[in-house]
């Protein structure tokens, strides 16, 4: 059962992340991207991480995306152009991404011995509560300092987007 | 005694003069000039009747100049009877020449640096004589170099003079590098370099090393002696003003290695090879400068090269072994030398500026003050009979001919080449018609004119007056002279056929001269261009070095090597600045690829050390 | 048994998805696209903390992915906010003629 969830989910996941880079329009590839998403909120439940699977799609799917999606709105830009400009790009672009994809393959399938598997409920740890505790104990620290990273973010873009004073 | 006011008075003319001189008046300029060098001879006569007979050193201390590891010299200046010779000598005829200056230096430009420059130089060769030990005698030798230098560039804005100071100066170097390398071996061999420190070891040292260390000092002593090979700035000197080529290029400077040399008389007579090269030496310059000497036409070259053959006698006498004999020789040269340049700087006076002989003549009756001093001073340089000259000369060509009859011959027609080239140039300049073409030569001023007669006293009666080798017995061993009458006959007879000859060649018979150099028109053109010695040596030596300096040294060294490196490094820097500003091309796609790139490297890089590490590694 | 999944699949799928956006970044020209393609890299990576937190069973790397999210979110508006300066400023959104960094 949970292979074949996975199974599906990664396939979408995989397709929708090709859509992404491949599609002209930028509305397209927003699309295809809350697609990516919502898959990885479901790879997420099976791994056991309730919490950030619900966050997954409530911030990045929900936030993120729609901001980027109100952007686009905004923006008006069309489809992009045909012509490139960057030798480098396509010269090195494609083998570093194939060498860089195969080493990581490598990687993985070296490092992880094949018995260890994933099933649902392998991992209860998950839950809210357990985050909560970790969030407020252990990482309190780095929460501290995200919360002021949000606070400069909002900031730097309210100045950043607002019409200039005549 | 304080001996150190001898060199210092001097000195404090040349500082006044040359600080404040510009603003003087004539008469101040001469006042602190003449003054101090009168001073400075007063002194002396004062000091030495102080000391007495002098039977040994006497010596002041002053401090202690230099104290490195084994290395100690003092600045000390002693006076024995050598000394004193010197120093009366120096400060005599010295002062009789600033005399003469005042009114032959009346109408020229730069008046008080001409005194200025003649005290610094009375200031250096004093602490030449006074110096107790060889480092300090340096310091005077430098120093008269460079004064010589400096006055024989007198007239600055003439090619002709600073070219004759920079040959002087450069090929005198020459000799101070063969002074210094001696000294070098001096300290090396006796750990000291004062005199008294290092002729107390001379007996038993390595004769090998004393002929080394006698050569390298008379390589120095031919520079600023102007002996061959290194005479030949001597004639070019005569640029400079004639008080200076008679004060320093007769009297005193060039005198300066024959005084060193018979200082150094216990390390020669215990390396009798270098003794034996001092004399051949002096013997050849004697002769080939006498022999260049016959055929000049401008006065000051033919009393130039008279005194690089006079030089030549000195180191005969010293090479011989009677050391005594020639500072005889080198007192009463100072006397009729000086007397022969003063008198043709009085004869130039008159014609005002005429140097050339062909252009003179009759002048007994126009300048007869002139013409009564030249002459005696012409009979005591032939070696007439009772002169100065005769004694001196007589005393050198015998202990020659104890020595190596061969250099009392040539010695002795080398005397009569002298009296007939004298002659000459006394006949030519006098007597006859007056082929000149100033209308009214007029006879010198008598400030001028009274330290030439003081001169032509000494040089008829010096020999007379001061009995130098009597004097000097003590300090040098004694020279076997046998007093052989004949030799001497033979001698002074020699010069008085030289003196017939110039007679009947150029007052009676003025034709002869021409008729001869044009049958020996090869002899007459060599001798007259000196040997082409200048030209020789301009060849072979100063050529290539100029030419290697310039191809090797400034196109090769300096520009291409040392330039190619310096301004190849900013050439390079350019280049690999240039390569590497081509990755950035401000397009972010190509950041990011080699970003990419970048990422992978590192992840084989880990790859391969997880792959390579032994233990552990990827499970 | 049937239904479990080996781990590496999950970080196989992780490296995908890391490439993809990689590769969207690299060769595309739409500003919008290639911030897009930024987010799908921080997608793949936080779901290989997520397999490391199952594996060790620990808790601290979903927090990681917590902190990823916060930042990203952080990072996207303030990168879109830019991103309409240079619109209005440029007219373009390509970043091919961006380029006055160029030496």
């Amino acid at each position: 059962m949970d292979l074949i969830l996975f199974l599906a989910f990664a396939l979408i996941a995989v397709v929708a992340a090709i859509n992404v880079v491949v599609q002209r329009h930028p509305i397209s590839s927003a699309i295809s991207l809350v697609g990516v998403m919502g898959s990885l909120a479901v790879l997420y439940l099976l791994l056991g991480a309730e919490f950030i699977a619900a966050a997954q799609v409530i911030v990045y799917a929900g936030a993120i995306m729609v901001l980027f999606v109100f952007v686009i709105m905004l923006l008006n830009a069309g489809g992009e152009a045909r012509a490139g400009r960057s030798f480098v790009a396509s010269l090195l672009g494609v083998p570093a991404l194939v060498a860089l994809l195969a080493l990581l393959a490598f990687f993985t399938a070296r490092l992880f011995p094949s018995d260890a598997e994933v099933h649902f409920g392998g991992f209860k740890g998950g839950t809210p509560e357990a985050i909560g505790r970790a969030l407020f104990t252990t990482y309190l620290l780095p929460f501290e300092i995200t919360s002021i990273l949000v606070l400069i973010a909002i900031v730097g873009a309210v100045v950043l987007a607002r019409k200039e004073l005549e | 005694m304080q001996l150190w006011l001898i060199p210092i008075l001097p000195l404090a003319g040349f500082l006044i003069n040359g600080l404040f001189g510009r603003r003087f008046s004539k008469a101040a300029v001469n006042a602190f000039a003449i003054g101090s060098v009168v001073l400075s001879f007063l002194w002396v006569v004062k000091t030495l009747a102080g000391l007495g007979s002098l039977p040994y050193t006497y010596t002041e201390h002053y401090f202690t100049w230099i104290q490195s590891g084994s290395l100690t010299v003092n600045f000390d200046f002693s006076v024995d009877r050598l000394t004193a010779v010197m120093l009366l000598v120096v400060t005599g005829v010295g002062s009789l020449i600033h005399i003469y200056s005042i009114g032959y230096m009346a109408h020229e430009g730069g008046y008080y640096r001409f005194f200025a420059f003649l005290n610094l130089f009375m200031f250096f060769m004093l602490t030449l004589v006074l110096a107790a030990n060889y480092l300090v005698m340096f310091i005077g030798w430098e120093g008269v170099g460079l004064c010589s230098y400096l006055l024989i560039s007198f007239y600055f804005d003439k090619k002709f003079a600073t070219d004759a100071g920079n040959k002087a100066f450069i090929v005198t170097r020459i000799g101070d590098f063969g002074f210094s390398l001696g000294m070098f071996l001096i300290f090396r061999q006796f750990g000291s370099l004062s005199f008294t420190r290092v002729f107390a070891q001379v007996p038993g040292a390595d004769v090998g090393m004393l002929t080394l260390i006698g050569i390298l000092l008379m390589v120095g002593a031919c520079g600023k002696s102007a002996q061959i090979p290194l005479y030949v700035w001597l004639p070019d000197a005569m640029a400079g003003p004639t008080p200076v080529s008679a004060l320093i290029h007769a009297a005193t400077m060039v005198t300066a290695g024959v005084y060193m040399t018979a200082r150094s008389w216990v390390i020669y007579t215990h390396a009798p090879i270098a003794m034996d090269v001092i004399a051949y030496i002096g013997i050849a310059t004697a002769f080939v400068a006498a022999t260049i000497g016959l055929a000049q036409n401008d006065i000051k070259k033919v009393f130039a090269y008279s005194t690089i053959s006079q030089l030549g006698y000195m180191f005969v006498g010293v090479g011989c072994g009677a050391f005594s004999a020639g500072i005889y020789h080198l007192m009463t040269h100072a006397f009729f030398k000086a007397l022969l340049f003063l008198g043709s700087g009085a004869v130039i006076h008159s014609l005002a500026g005429e140097q050339d002989m062909r252009f003179m003549g009759g002048l007994r009756t126009k300048i007869p003050w002139t013409f009564w001093v030249m002459l005696c001073a012409s009979l005591a340089i032939s070696g007439f009979p009772l002169t100065a000259g005769y004694f001196s000369k007589d005393a050198i060509l015998l202990a020659a001919s104890q020595r190596a009859p061969w250099i009392y011959w040539v010695g002795t027609f080398t005397a009569g080449l002298t009296a007939f080239y004298v002659f000459r140039a006394f006949f030519m300049t006098f007597f006859g018609e007056y082929r000149g073409k100033e209308h009214h030569p007029h006879e010198s001023p008598p400030v001028m004119i009274a330290p030439l007669v003081v001169l032509a006293a000494l040089s008829l009666i010096g020999g007379y007056l001061f009995k130098v080798p009597d004097f000097l017995r003590g300090v040098f061993p004694a020279a076997e002279v046998p007093e052989s009458g004949s030799l001497m006959a033979i001698a002074s007879s020699a010069g008085l056929i030289g003196i017939a000859l110039a007679y009947v060649m150029y007052v009676l018979k003025p034709g002869i001269p021409d008729s001869i150099a044009a049958s020996a028109r090869g002899l007459y053109t060599l001798v007259y261009n000196k040997y082409f010695v200048d030209e020789i040596y301009d060849a072979v030596i100063v050529q290539p070095v100029v030419e290697g300096s310039r191809v090797a040294l400034w196109k090769g060294a300096d520009a291409g090597l040392i330039d190619g490196i310096v301004n190849g490094i900013g050439a390079r820097c350019k280049g690999i600045g240039g390569l590497l500003r081509l990755p950035q091309s401000g397009n972010a796609r190509s950041y990011a690829t080699w970003v990419a790139f970048g990422g992978v490297l590192v992840i084989c890089g880990v790859l391969a050390v997880f792959l390579l590490l032994p233990t552990g590694g990827v499970r | 048994m049937m239904g479990h999944i080996p781990l590496s699949w999950f970080l196989m799928l992780s490296a995908v998805l890391f490439t993809l956006g990689v590769a969207g970044f690299i060769f595309r020209r739409n500003i919008i696209t290639m911030f897009m393609s930024i987010e799908l890299i921080l997608n793949g990576v936080n779901l290989s903390f997520i397999t490391f937190a199952y594996q060790r069973h620990q808790v601290a790397g979903q927090l990681m992915v917590f902190f990823v999210m916060v930042v990203a979110a952080a990072e996207a508006a303030v990168g879109l906010a830019i991103i309409l300066t240079v619109f209005k400023n440029r007219g373009t959104l390509n970043i091919d003629d961006l380029n006055s960094m160029k030496d």
